[in-house]
């Protein structure tokens, strides 16, 4: 019997915590196999963020450094000048990568820093439950914008992407999703590619995956998946933004 | 013998740094420290170091958490304010056991306060400045030459203890020239860092963290950082002391302000006057044998500090038990350090 279907090597063979529906497990997984590619789990530092991906170290069986709150982007920088030959990359939500770390990606992202960055947007703030991120479309309730985020008052969710390819420094930049295998397939060449830039020395690369947060978007995963496709593919486009290189 | 420099407090620490090993700097501008980042920018690049100006202290910090977390030597230097912002990370780094050099040449304040000398951030280094219930080691340099030597020191303190180690002065030690002894590197016992991030190889997976949520796993760990600290009393505690045993009053200050009192003390020496002198040179830990052998003999101590009393209360702790502890001091800002004349003074009123 031929076996079409294992678990990257790079991923530990246990149950992660995160609820049904998540799109954190399945971008682990695209994450994962981008590392088994190019065979670089021996010599990959991992930084994990805060958020509901914060137990990457549980979940990747590679080395892994916590990062405070918003701040992966710049510990990455330090592991990376440090080690300029290991693999570095992060793994951030939006709270993290869009709020509090805005700085940090920012500026990692303009000096050109060897390293990736795997940036999962799901429009919230998940492991703190669901409040309002720089994300949250506009009309959208959270727990603290309970009468749906205000134009006014709140201002437009930021589009990452758009923003950092403005910058020099960014030789790579996509957005994907995973939320039917076409967009899973597509996510998973645009994370390789990101990988590649990086492993040729070639410069920052960033992936932005819009993901679904059923848990506190109050949706079944099936819902949240097609909010996904939907209101949020309308607003944050898919696409390659940056890829300096042609690779 | 070594050739003698003439340089300031700032540069001898760059100075001890590099001749540490420290090849890793990531710091953002402030007065009174901004000669350390201009000669980092200079001197790291020609030895194929890496030097990063960030775009804020926060980031500094996040930068020397990941060179560190991968063994490297790596360092950050800033004044007050920027301390204050760098904390958060500092408490990450106590928690996750990652050594690596803070240097903070403090300024007055509170708030954006002054640039004077100033010691108004001791409790802020002692009692461990960020969240959670920590200490990280701080050195007190009150000469040039020890601005040099204890950036040795505390390099060599932090990776055998696994810990952040702080360097603790301000404008006076800073920015004054003396003359310094380049002494080499001493001859220490290279740890093993079995723990620094590498990727795993042919290994096993290392992880660096401060997350424990398993049931008694954050108490055992906060048990062992205890013990830790209590090691670091036991061996690590330093300080200079003279004219000790037929002491009737004893002066203790720290770091500038020490170098003012030990002039009164000589004041006062001079004069005949029984005055002895106590200067610690660790702040954490800090060296509460020496006060209590100390006051064992001598009932008073006077405690003297450019802040309006905070080493006053180790001191207090560390005295025996029928000891008078008397302080003066006086907050920091422009016109407002204390002359030898005006300490001589104190002494004579508690003499
Ligand atoms: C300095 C600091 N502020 C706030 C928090 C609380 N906190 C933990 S996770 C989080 C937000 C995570 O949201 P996001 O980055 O979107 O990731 P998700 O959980 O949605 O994957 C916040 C605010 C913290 N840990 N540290
Ligand atoms: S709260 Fe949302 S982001 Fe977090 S694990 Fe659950 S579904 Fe995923």
């Amino acid at each position: 019997m031929q076996q079409v279907f294992t678990r990257p090597a790079s991923l530990k063979d246990v149950q992660t915590h995160f609820c049904p529906g998540c799109h954190h497990g399945t971008v682990h997984r695209l994450t994962a196999e981008a590392l088994d590619e190019f065979d670089l789990r021996k010599k990959t530092i991992g930084v994990a963020s805060i958020g509901c991906s914060v137990f990457l170290y549980s979940y990747f069986n590679i080395d892994v450094v916590e990062s405070p709150h918003g701040r992966a982007p710049a510990v990455a920088t330090g592991v990376k000048r440090a080690r300029p030959d290991s693999f570095v990359f992060t793994y951030q939500g939006d709270g993290d990568l869009a709020a509090i770390g805005t700085a940090e990606i920012i500026h990692a992202a303009n000096r050109g820093e060897d390293i990736t960055v795997i940036f999962v947007n799901n429009t919230t703030y998940g492991m703190t439950g669901g409040q309002m991120a720089p994300t949250t479309l506009v009309g959208q309730k959270t727990s603290t914008s309970p009468y749906g985020r205000n134009l006014e008052k709140e201002g437009a969710p930021v589009r990452v992407t758009e923003l950092l390819s403005n910058l020099d420094g960014v030789a790579f930049a996509a957005r994907v999703a995973v939320n039917n295998p076409r967009n899973l397939m597509d996510a998973k060449r645009q994370i390789k590619k990101a990988f590649r830039y990086q492993v040729e020395k070639k410069g920052f690369s960033f992936v932005e995956v819009l993901a679904a947060c059923p848990t506190n978007w109050g949706m079944s995963p099936i819902e949240a998946n097609e909010r996904v496709g939907g209101e949020m593919c309308d607003y944050f486009k898919l696409g390659v933004y940056k890829n300096t290189e042609n690779l | 013998m070594t050739k003698r420099l003439f340089v300031r407090g700032n540069e001898a620490i760059c100075l001890g740094a590099l001749e540490a090993g420290c090849r890793h700097y990531f710091g953002y501008p402030i007065t009174p420290q901004n000669d350390i980042p201009e000669f980092m920018s200079r001197e790291i690049p020609k030895l194929n170091g890496e030097f990063i100006q960030a775009e804020s202290e926060v980031a500094a910090i996040n930068m020397v958490l990941g060179a560190a977390a991968t063994g490297v030597r790596a360092m950050t230097s800033s004044s007050s304010p920027g301390i204050s912002l760098k904390m958060e990370s500092v408490s990450y780094m106590a928690a996750m056991e990652v050594p690596c050099l803070i240097v903070n040449i403090s300024r007055s304040g509170p708030g954006l306060g002054g640039i004077d000398a100033s010691q108004g951030d001791y409790f802020q280094a002692v009692k461990g400045g960020g969240h959670g219930g920590y200490h990280i080691i701080v050195l007190a340099p009150a000469s040039i030459q020890e601005m040099y030597d204890l950036t040795m020191l505390a390099f060599d303190l932090a990776e055998k203890y696994r810990s952040p180690a702080m360097i603790l002065g301000d404008a006076v030690v800073g920015q004054m020239k003396e003359p310094l002894a380049p002494r080499p590197k001493p001859d220490t016992e290279l740890i093993e860092k079995n723990w620094a991030l590498r990727g795993t190889g042919e290994g096993e997976q290392r992880v660096i963290k401060s997350l424990y949520l398993g049931d008694g796993e954050l108490e055992a760990h906060n048990w062992k950082l205890h013990a830790k600290y209590s090691l670091m009393k036991e061996k690590e505690c330093r300080w200079e002391e003279s004219h000790t045993d037929d002491a009737k009053i004893l002066v203790t200050a720290f770091g500038s302000a020490a170098r003012i009192a030990k002039t009164a003390v000589a004041m006062a020496r001079d004069e005949g006057m029984k005055v002895g002198f106590l200067r610690p040179i660790t702040l954490f830990p800090f060296p509460e044998k020496a006060f209590r052998d100390a006051t064992l003999r001598c009932k008073k101590v006077l405690d003297i500090e450019l802040n309006t009393g905070q080493m006053v209360e180790d001191v207090r702790l560390s005295v025996a038990r029928d000891a008078d502890v008397f302080f003066y001091g006086r907050p920091s800002g422009t016109g407002s350090l204390p002359t030898p004349e005006e300490l001589f003074a104190q002494i004579k009123k508690y003499y």
